[in-house]
């Protein structure tokens, strides 16, 4: 059965099962009741890391990606351009936009009209980070954060774009970075997943861009490694519940007289891999408490739960799941990655829904943030908040070229990310564009620069975490990829 | 004493101290690990213009002096303390041990001599070894296992092996009727007997379709936005049908490759070329063709130079390849042959759930062929009349004097006076106008024009919705294709015409550079890969790991061949008896290798720890799909339909939630009703963007794979101890042997060989009374407890059987379900 089995795991599987066979005769009675018994929360040391990980003292032990899909409006919300306001329904210089590749919604456009931001940017924080007024809550925790303006990806679409942000890759088929993390780092808690998906979108459910479960995909390397996806649905993770009419005491004694049989055909056949498969089941056993656990907020005070916004207790909100996020976070999960559907707005912008997702996200972002902070977590804490792209400087005009504007298109030339914490420089923008914040002009941070950059604040070196495949070595970066050393705080 | 332990571990598999440095061997791993991302094949990365994969190159660089170490600057290299002259660079990751020096070392004082490739030389029949093995596997197999001092073990009980057999060849458990009469017969060829019986299974197909089903991708949906449904299925069936019918290699992949090409193909001969369309399609709005087309070639190239070269070729998609011999060009003439297709890249929009890109093949059943003929005499009769009532209306509409004709463009206008002198085609443009803009209100007039309405519904939706259309290869748009910069769609370079990987055997002098020939090349009988690759694929299946275990690639980074001359026996032996899959497989089945126990004893563990040896039989966990067919199977509840449309089976609630953000189709999840719950897996409907979650370790469809690892993770065990499939299936037993034994012993015990393929032995009964006395307590004293547990399936439950006792041993059959000794193959 070792298919497949990287040196750590064969290492992991020899201490289990030595730990397993401390007494020969019963195999593991004791050792089972120390299993059992162990504590919910985060183990002191990973199990499963790989020999020499991590390459260097990590500065984040945990990394929450609040993805946010569809490519929110960096030129309404983070880069603000007084040009585009200024020319609103003139052109866009042809020598600007140079050969940019653009989505066929918007490539044959006979016009490329300017168009400002909706609302008035504000100036946040004694950093003084401008950003959109839409995003108060951000706004105020921007001495927290550091926005990177000058963000930058080949992909002109939604799933070839998050797809490379989140497997290093356009086509899908590779490991995600969770998938990796996991893989390299193993995990901190062998009771929950070490990784993570949430998902969630705008409550109009106005956008087509579904979340595929190729985003939290382990792709080449073995299974376990998958992001397990909660669900808003039903058993948060699937079959997580006993069957109707099974108590966890009958399930109990259950699996004990079928351990019992399991040890039997052990003496009998000899192979270390029953061992294995026994220990599965108490894992198993055992997330079935920890997650109905994960999940329970009664002993979350008022205050923390007024601090994510009113929809904090309604399942399946970006809310709800920016306080799982937190509990996992606590909990020794590594990677949790929430997925936020809506910002796709082409035809919409304007007309309310880049408001409506604000106020989605905002307050719970935020929220995130200062939790994490206030309970000492933020510094070995990553928060990342950003999409596959950002959105045109110019108008999609869905009504012809003399009406108002509806929204704006894909753009993956630039566009802003905002990160939190894990090592991170606080209060500090990165890179610039141009005046029609269309080109950068400074710092540029391709896809692969910062999954570079997170990996390293993993204590990684992203050119040395690699999976042999098909006779050759992968990694995240595929063949490219810089760390960002101007966004890390100076120790 | 530790001494010799320690040589007896590593001599069989590594270079023994006193042998000669064998370059394939122990050579070419470490230079290819080592150095070749820098000085190998790849031109254009090639540092220092050094390349150490060609002999006479690594010479003229004096990279080393033969006979001489000290001479060679490899080996001053490898020894340097200065960061800027030692090899490899640290910047590379990559560090020699002391040992892999000393074999550089050893090698260059024995002459340097360099040896093509292994695999890259077309196999020849080796000896059989001598000594007494009366199979030939074995003789092979035998011979590593003395040199390491360890011996085949003892056949395996012959119900483990019924059960191991079964379970390989079909995917189902043997029913305790089969096992009573295998245990009966004490002829000498019961064994035998029993692999013809199953070789002849229908279900054999279904069986050695899944591996099939990972290669090709196979899904029943696109993927992406929208996640369109299609009609692979049918290739599904296709391919079914031919594995049962021992279709011969060489005739089974021509047809998949290139099928529609064959001089008068057949219906079924074009499905079969679908293995090159089962592949993802992107279908989001704003997404440009074109570049998602060359991301199916891209695909296409991966997945037939992986299932049928067992070479990684994706490398060369941007530059000359790193490690082997496989060059920029090479991959671009491969990708000639799979770019003639009249495709768009994304499949057709439309209000059908189904989305398709061209071109597909009509592939109706007799019946639906049937109906499709009664719709369309339907509309036919009906649109005569309607044809007809439409020319009198143009007559009649041309009649009229110009002003009341409506609004009419100018260049109709113009024609419309003297009648006489329009053409035939200047009438037709009018008629063209007239039934498009004037027609409405004469339509209406049409005495039947409901019935006829409802006649071309009926016949498009079925069309649309129920006629299945198979997307499939045809060679019917001529492309130019070109080298593309770094694999850049929009940067063309040299162009390039199909022509075979010059490092292999050239195509066939009279073969036709397309698919067919690139069919025919493969299949010649000087070509080194063909044959390996898919022997090794098929002990893969019978071992867990092949006797090469990086399936997927035989190149020059692959592992070493555990048994070589093993691999070149079988890849002769296959070729030469005419490519016949269930002749090879019966000869692996039998071979005394196979059929050995699988008990593990400390010497293996000692010796032989990953088992490589094989001085037993692997115990494998089976496929997750397996699993599920097992728990069907031994309850009874299997419906053992063959083929058809996919079905719906239970799976945890709103399992396409996550896709529901959508408003562009419904994602409810049509759950299947009755007899379609219990199909084998391989019939589930496969959603390409969320596999069904209880099928767990499997290839997510996305890709070519054609190895998956098997994993161990708590979800795996909570899939199987509490979906719904499982729990049913467990209840079904329950009642089954409760209605055909007595007593609580025999009811256990026909449970356990229903699903365990034996009679419960040792401390067994004992441990499965005290179960069953456990969960009897608790149901027992908790009769809601036990109604709710026994109301879980659709199946209907027998109201006679009573709560407590029924939901007790539906407890007990669960955990046989997931005993070790179920799930795994002994």
């Amino acid at each position: 059965m070792d298919f497949e089995l990287s040196p750590s795991e064969w290492r992991e599987r020899l201490t289990r099962r030595s730990f397993l066979s401390a007494g020969v005769q019963g195999v593991g009675s004791v050792a089972l009741a120390a299993l059992l018994s162990r504590d919910l929360k985060a183990a002191p040391n990973p199990i499963g890391t790989l020999p020499g990980f991590p390459h260097f003292a990590p500065k984040a032990k945990r990394m929450i990606c609040l993805w946010q899909g569809g490519g929110p409006s960096h030129i309404d919300l983070f880069d603000y351009k007084p040009m585009l306001e200024k020319m609103t329904g003139q052109e866009i210089p042809a020598s600007v936009r140079g050969d940019t590749r653009l989505s066929t919604m918007s490539n044959s456009y006979s016009k490329y009209n300017c168009v400002g931001a909706l609302k008035p940017f504000k100036k946040w924080g004694s950093s003084g980070i401008e950003m959109s007024e839409m995003l108060p809550y951000t706004g105020a925790i921007a001495d927290e954060l550091c926005v990177v303006r000058s963000m930058n990806t080949e992909a002109v679409n939604h799933a070839p774009g998050v797809t490379f942000f989140m497997t290093g890759s356009q086509i899908s088929g590779r490991p995600s970075m969770g998938a990796w993390l996991s893989y390299g780092l193993g995990t901190m808690n062998e009771d929950l997943p070490s990784y993570v998906v949430m998902t969630s979108s705008d409550a109009a459910k106005t956008c087509g861009q579904l979340f595929f479960e190729h985003y939290w995909s382990n792709g080449f390397l073995p299974g376990k490694h998958q992001g397990v996806r909660f669900r808003g649905v039903g058993d948060p993770v699937p079959y997580v519940g006993n069957p109707a009419g099974v108590s966890r005491e009958a399930r109990r004694m259950m699996l004990d007289d079928m351990q019992a049989l399991n040890r039997a055909h052990f003496s009998e056949v000899g192979d270390p891999e029953i061992d294995t498969r026994i220990s599965q089941y108490e894992m198993a056993f055992r997330m079935q408490s920890s997650v109905p656990d994960l999940l329970d907020f009664k002993n979350e005070p008022k205050s923390v739960l007024e601090m994510y916004g009113p929809e904090v207790l309604k399942p399946g909100t970006f809310a709800n799941n920016c306080l799982i996020a937190r509990r996992l976070a606590e909990r020794g999960v590594r990677f949790t990655q929430l997925m936020h559907a809506g910002w796709d707005q082409h035809g919409n912008l304007f007309s309310g829904q880049l408001a409506q997702q604000c106020l989605d996200t905002d307050q719970a972002s935020a929220a995130l943030v200062k939790d994490l902070k206030q309970r000492g977590m933020l510094d070995d804490t990553l928060v990342v908040w950003g999409g596959e792209f950002g959105r045109t400087p110019f108008a999609q005009m869905n009504n012809g070229f003399n009406s108002n504007p509806t929204g704006r298109d894909h753009f993956g030339r630039a566009f802003s990310w905002w990160l939190a914490g894990g090592g991170i420089k606080p209060g500090y923008v990165h890179g610039e564009t141009d005046e029609f914040g269309w080109n950068i002009t400074k710092d540029q941070v391709h896809v692969h620069d910062m999954q570079a950059t997170l990996m390293h604040l993993f204590g990684i070196n992203h050119e040395a975490l690699l999976f042999r495949y098909q006779g050759r070595q992968f990694r995240l970066t595929d063949v490219e990829g810089h760390v960002v050393k101007d966004i890390l705080k100076k120790a | 004493m530790p001494g010799r332990l320690v040589i007896l571990f590593i001599s069989p598999l590594t270079a023994t101290a006193w042998a000669k440095v064998d370059f394939n061997e122990d050579v070419r791993p470490i230079l290819s690990e080592n150095c070749f991302y820098c000085h190998g094949p790849d031109g254009n990365k090639r540092k220092a213009k050094l390349r150490l994969d060609v002999r006479e190159a690594a010479l003229e660089k004096k990279a080393f002096v033969p006979g001489d170490e000290e001479a060679s600057e490899l080996i001053k290299r490898l020894a340097s303390t200065d960061s800027d002259e030692v090899m490899p660079p640290p910047d590379s990751h990559r560090t020699l041990t002391t040992a892999q020096k000393e074999t550089l070392k050893r090698w260059i004082a024995e002459g340097a001599e360099y040896k093509p490739h292994w695999a890259y030389v077309p196999p020849v029949r080796p000896a059989l070894p001598s000594n007494g093995a009366k199979y030939p596997i074995d003789a092979f197999v035998v011979e590593k296992l003395a040199q390491a001092s360890l011996k085949l073990s003892p056949e395996a009980p012959k119900a483990t092996l019924l059960r191991r057999v079964t379970l390989d060849l079909t995917g189902l458990p043997p029913t305790p009727e089969e096992t009573a009469t295998f245990l009966a017969d004490q002829s000498p060829d019961a064994y035998e007997k029993q692999v013809e019986r199953l070789l002849a299974s229908p279900h054999y197909g279904e069986r050695m379709v899944l591996p099939w089903l990972d290669a090709s991708r196979y899904a029943d949906s696109n993927g992406f936005q929208q996640d369109g449904d299609t009609f692979q299925w049918v290739w599904r069936d296709w391919l079914v049908k031919s594995l049962n019918a021992d279709k011969p290699f060489d005739q089974l992949s021509t047809e998949m490759l290139a099928g529609d090409l064959l001089p008068n193909a057949t219906l079924d001969q074009k499905i079969a070329t679908a293995f090159n369309r089962n592949h993802i399609l992107n279908g989001e709005g704003g997404n440009i063709a074109e570049e998602q087309r060359f991301v199916s070639l891209f695909d296409r190239v991966e997945s037939t130079t992986t299932t049928w070269l067992g070479l990684t070729v994706a490398c060369a998609q941007c530059h000359d390849h790193k490690y082997d011999p496989i060059t920029q060009k090479d991959y671009y003439q491969w990708m000639d042959a799979f770019n003639q297709v009249n495709e768009r890249g994304t499949p057709s929009g439309g209000p059908s759930r189904f989305r398709l890109d061209t071109p597909v093949m009509e592939a109706p059943t007799p019946e639906q062929a049937a109906e499709l003929a009664k719709l369309q005499a339907n509309f036919d009769a009906l649109n005569k009349d309607f044809s007809a009532h439409q020319a009198k209306a143009f007559e009649a509409w041309i009649a009229k004097p110009t002003k009341d004709k409506g609004m009419l463009p100018k260049e109709l206008e113009a024609l419309l006076t003297p009648e006489m002198k329009r053409t035939a085609a200047q009438t037709e443009q009018l008629r063209d106008h007239y039934n498009k803009n004037a027609f409405a209100e004469d339509r209406k007039k049409f005495p039947a024009i409901e019935q006829l309405d409802r006649a071309k519904q009926l016949l498009d939706g079925f069309r649309g919705n129920i006629l299945p259309r198979v997307m499939v290869m045809s060679d019917d748009q001529r492309r130019d294709t070109h080298i593309l910069d770094r694999g850049a769609y929009l940067s063309k370079k040299e162009k390039v015409t199909f022509d075979a990987p010059g490092f292999l055997p050239p195509l066939p002098k009279d073969a036709p550079k397309n698919r067919l020939g690139l069919a025919q090349w493969l299949f010649r009988p000087e070509h080194p890969l063909t044959a390996r690759v898919q022997v090794n694929r098929q002990w893969q299946h019978f071992f867990g790991h092949g006797i090469v275990r990086t399936s997927e690639d035989l190149g020059v980074q692959s592992d070493r061949p555990t048994h070589p001359a093993l691999l070149d026996w079988l890849a002769v032996e296959f070729r030469e008896s005419g490519w016949k899959t269930k002749a090879l497989h019966r000869l692996i089945v039998t071979s005394r290798t196979y059929r050995q126990s699988s008990h593990v004893t400390k010497e293996h563990l000692q010796k032989d720890p990953e088992n490589k040896l094989l001085a037993r039989a692997p115990r494998l966990r089976l496929p997750s799909l397996l699993l599920r067919d097992v728990a069907l199977s031994s309850s009874g509840l299997l419906n053992a339909q063959i083929g058809g449309m996919p079905v719906y089976p239970y799976l945890p609630d709103s399992p396409w939630e996550s896709l529901a953000i959508t408003r562009e189709r419904d994602f409810t999840y049509p759950q299947s009703k009755g007899a379609d719950l219990y199909r084998r897996s391989l019939y589930t409907f496969w959603r390409r963007t969320i596999a069904p979650v209880n099928m767990f370790d499997s290839s997510a469809r996305q890709t070519c794979r054609v190895r998956t690892a098997v994993t161990s993770s708590p979800l795996h065990a909570l899939t199987m101890l509490n979906d719904p499939t499982w729990v049913e299936a467990a209840r079904v037993l329950a009642q089954r042997v409760t209605k055909e034994q007595l007593t609580d012993e025999a009811r256990l015990a026909r449970a356990f060989a229903l699903v365990l393929g034996r009679a419960p032995a040792g401390p067994e009964p004992v441990l499965l009374a005290k179960m069953l006395a456990n969960q009897r307590a608790v149901y027992a004293a908790d009769a809601p407890a036990a109604a709710a547990l026994l109301a879980i399936g659709e199946s209907q439950r027998d109201a006679a059987l009573p709560f407590a006792e029924h939901a007790a041993l539906t407890a007990t059959c669960l955990a046989l379900y997931n005993l070790d000794l179920a799930v795994t193959r002994d």
